[in-house]
């Protein structure tokens, strides 16, 4: 029941916990949150509407600005709704690259998320310690394709170019680094008294109000369910590689760090099992299916998702027989899960709140689209 | 009669808007506005690998009041402009505004409905720095130009011409 | 056996048509079955669509538009205006899975443009609750039942529903005005 000596506090959408362009109006009672309403669409570009006057390849620049901290992973999203769409076949050896830079672009993705994380709660160390590596790693993107952040990677039907030759040694340069900036963090953070006190058991969420909220990714294997569709739907030769799906028990802040924790090492060993059965390729493999000069798809629906580094990221595109997409949706990972917000914050404190929401990692840019 | 002595650069004045903008250049502490992709690089521009505070940007200001440089990197839609002018209206003087990225300085690749193209159509901007999204050495090399701006400042004779001009507007009115 | 059976099996006669591409099944249900069919789908052990990915609105007016114009072109001698109401302009898709087989499947309503309501799933699945607010706020559908039916993503006096096709990709002019210190 709303009461009339509640304080409403509106935090955002400009300010530094709120990641630019989030805005929760939250009702208090003292320091306890009562009611907390999130207000999206600061950054609603109208992606879904520019889809529908751009061709098929003029999209894929466009889907590097959705999640920007992995451009990567939604370029394979769409790249593979729109082949699914066309009843493309995409070769091995192009699938393995694109496997290989999607696991470095999880990689990245989780160092943000857990850099502003620790950033958001007062940590500042990590946060220097893991963007040097994940500089690094935007250092091998540029090598491979020629941009940093938006790397409009791959194109429809494969991808444009071959691993550079050395790309062995220069992962091999990266990964103990990377390894040990991971382990540092590890050590600052994990068992540190003022981090234990502030993630464990804040927001907790049971795995059954997870599903019924359509929480994927992280956020879900925090609450103990083992759902990844890296594993369950293998797609991009997965299904060839072993790995683990690390699982969370509570749901609260530090099971969802944690998960982020390991599955960046679940995704140097996955690079790793990549790089060798890459070697083992023949060295002229296509690259490339038989891509039409023009592609106009047929009067159909689909819908394909992949595992993005938030969760199930997936494209529900319908075509109607020209150049274009009839209709783009975008089901952007963190949009559903930042919907039970209301939720997850109810009766904890304001600086929970900040805690959860960096947590989440909510990416405005596919949040708003 | 003191009027006519600030109007002109004379050489004490000179002098004093020198050791004014060398104070004031040392510490251009910038309101980091990131919206977006630019957000992220900007990040990149303030962490470790390329450390602005080199430059005297050293403290991230998330207070307006606190803040000289308004950096606005990434996308302002509509729904978003009324903030971006107050945050704008809320820095103190003297204040400058950099657009970082193609969205910030026209619209970039998202020519929409929602998209507000250009945030010089809300608020005046001193440096313009293409790119989607530019580079961190993009940003730095911004901010130097910022510098260069301070350098070239003439707080005390602004400060004149604006008083002359509210008192114009005060007669007006 | 194979989804498709079992979806014909558990909903019988309410399926208006059932399509399969690249192994997506679509299937058409009427508008005032969509709870029905949707309490059908969760429960039934068969199939358990236990969870909702995602709800979606889709505008058809430039598709009618296109064919129409094809029918023309192909016989202009007889061209006659198709009897009948128009077909439902608008359509409502949810995507559905089963976590226990990992099968996928998507539910089509289609909503005319002078009846734009559709009952509500929030209460199956709570995280409709966005989809559906994102839904009335670009296309106008409005949810019956919905607990909390506002725009989403557009600011609330935004006079238009910007994903319809007959809106135009740089809008109309619409500002967003506030006067803060009122």
């Amino acid at each position: 029941m709303a009461r009339d000596d509640y304080v409403k506090i509106n935090i955002g959408p400009s300010h530094p916990a709120m990641h630019g362009t989030l805005r929760v109006i939250a009702e208090t009672d003292g320091e306890t949150i009562i009611n907390a309403d999130p207000e999206i669409g600061y950054l609603h570009r109208g992606v879904e509407k520019l889809g529908e006057h751009l061709t098929y390849h003029q999209f894929i620049p466009i889907t590097d600005r959705l999640n920007y901290c992995s451009a990567i992973a939604n370029n394979v999203s769409y790249e593979m709704a729109v082949e699914k769409l066309m009843g493309l076949e995409v070769p091995e050896k192009a699938q393995l690259i694109r496997l290989i830079m999607m696991e470095l672009a999880r990689i990245a993705d989780h160092i943000v998320c857990i850099g502003i994380l620790g950033v958001d709660l007062g940590a500042f160390t990590p946060f220097f310690y893991l963007f040097i590596q994940r500089e690094e790693i935007y250092e091998i993107f540029e090598w491979y394709n020629g941009a940093r952040l938006t790397n409009t990677f791959g194109r429809i039907g494969g991808v444009e170019a071959d691993l550079p030759e050395d790309f062995e040694a220069r992962w091999n340069e990266l990964k103990p680094n990377l390894l040990k900036a991971i382990d540092e963090t590890d050590k600052l953070l994990t068992h540190n008294r003022i981090w234990m006190d502030r993630t464990i058991g804040t927001t907790a969420f049971s795995p059954e109000d997870a599903l019924n909220w359509g929480f994927t990714g992280p956020c879900l294997r925090a609450c103990g369910v083992k759902r990844d569709l890296r594993k369950d739907e293998p797609y991009c030769l997965y299904d060839r590689f072993e790995f683990d799906i690390p699982v969370g028990k509570n749901g609260d802040v530090f099971d969802r760090y944690w998960v982020r924790m390991l599955e960046m090492y679940e995704s140097i060993k996955i690079i790793d099992q990549a790089i060798e059965m890459y070697k083992e390729m023949p060295e002229d493999a296509p690259l490339m299916a038989k891509v039409p000069k023009v592609m106009k798809a047929p009067e159909q629906e689909i819908y394909s998702a992949i595992e993005s580094p938030n969760g199930e990221l997936g494209f529900y595109i319908k075509g109607d027989g020209s150049d274009k997409p009839y209709r783009i949706k975008i089901r952007p990972p963190c949009y559903m899960v930042y919907q039970a917000f209301p939720e997850l914050v109810k009766g904890e404190m304001i600086a929970d709140l900040i805690a959860c929401l960096s947590s989440l990692n909510i990416i405005a840019g596919e949040l708003d689209r | 009669m003191s009027n006519e002595i600030i109007k002109g650069p004379g050489w004490i004045l000179t002098k004093l808007e020198w050791l004014i903008n060398w104070g004031r250049k040392r510490s251009p502490w910038p309101l980091p506005y990131g919206t977006a992709c630019c957000g992220i690089e900007m990040m990149a521009a303030l962490a470790s690998g390329y450390d602005m505070a080199r430059f005297g940007a050293e403290r991230p200001s998330f207070s307006p009041r606190q803040a000289d440089v308004l950096i606005e990197a990434g996308t302002i839609t509509k729904k978003m402009v009324p903030i971006l002018r107050r945050i704008y209206d809320q820095m103190a003087e003297p204040k400058w505004v950099i657009a970082m990225g193609a969205c910030a300085c026209t619209g970039g690749v998202f020519r929409t409905y929602s998209t507000l193209q250009g945030i010089d159509q809300v608020i005046p901007v001193d440096v313009y720095v293409p790119g989607c999204p530019p580079r961190p050495e993009g940003l730095i090399y911004a901010l130097m130009k910022i510098i260069e701006k301070i350098e070239k400042d003439h707080p005390l004779y602004n400060k004149a011409k604006e008083f002359e001009r509210s008192e114009r507007g005060c007669a007006c009115s | 056996m194979q989804l498709k059976e079992r979806i014909m099996r558990c909903l019988g006669s309410d399926v208006l048509a059932i399509t399969e591409y690249q192994g997506d099944i679509v299937v058409e249900v009427g508008k005032n079955r969509i709870r029905t069919v949707m309490e059908k789908l969760k429960n039934d052990p068969d199939l358990s669509m236990d969870f909702l990915s995602d709800v979606l609105g889709v505008d058809n007016k430039a598709l009618y538009e296109k064919a129409k114009k094809k029918a023309k072109k192909k016989d202009e001698a007889e061209a006659e205006e198709p009897k009948g109401p128009p077909p439902p302009r608008f359509e409502v898709v949810y995507l559905l899975l089963s976590l226990k087989s990992n099968e996928r499947m998507m539910v089509k309503v289609r909503v005319p443009e002078d009846d734009l309501e559709v009952p509500t799933v929030t209460d199956l699945w709570k995280a409709a609750t966005w989809p559906e607010r994102e839904a009335y706020d670009m296309f106008g559908i409005r949810f019956k039942g919905h607990p909390d039916l506002r725009r989403l993503l557009m600011w609330d006096e935004f006079p238009a529903y910007p994903l319809r096709k007959d809106y135009p990709l740089e809008g109309q002019g619409e500002e967003r005005i506030l006067i803060y210190d009122a």
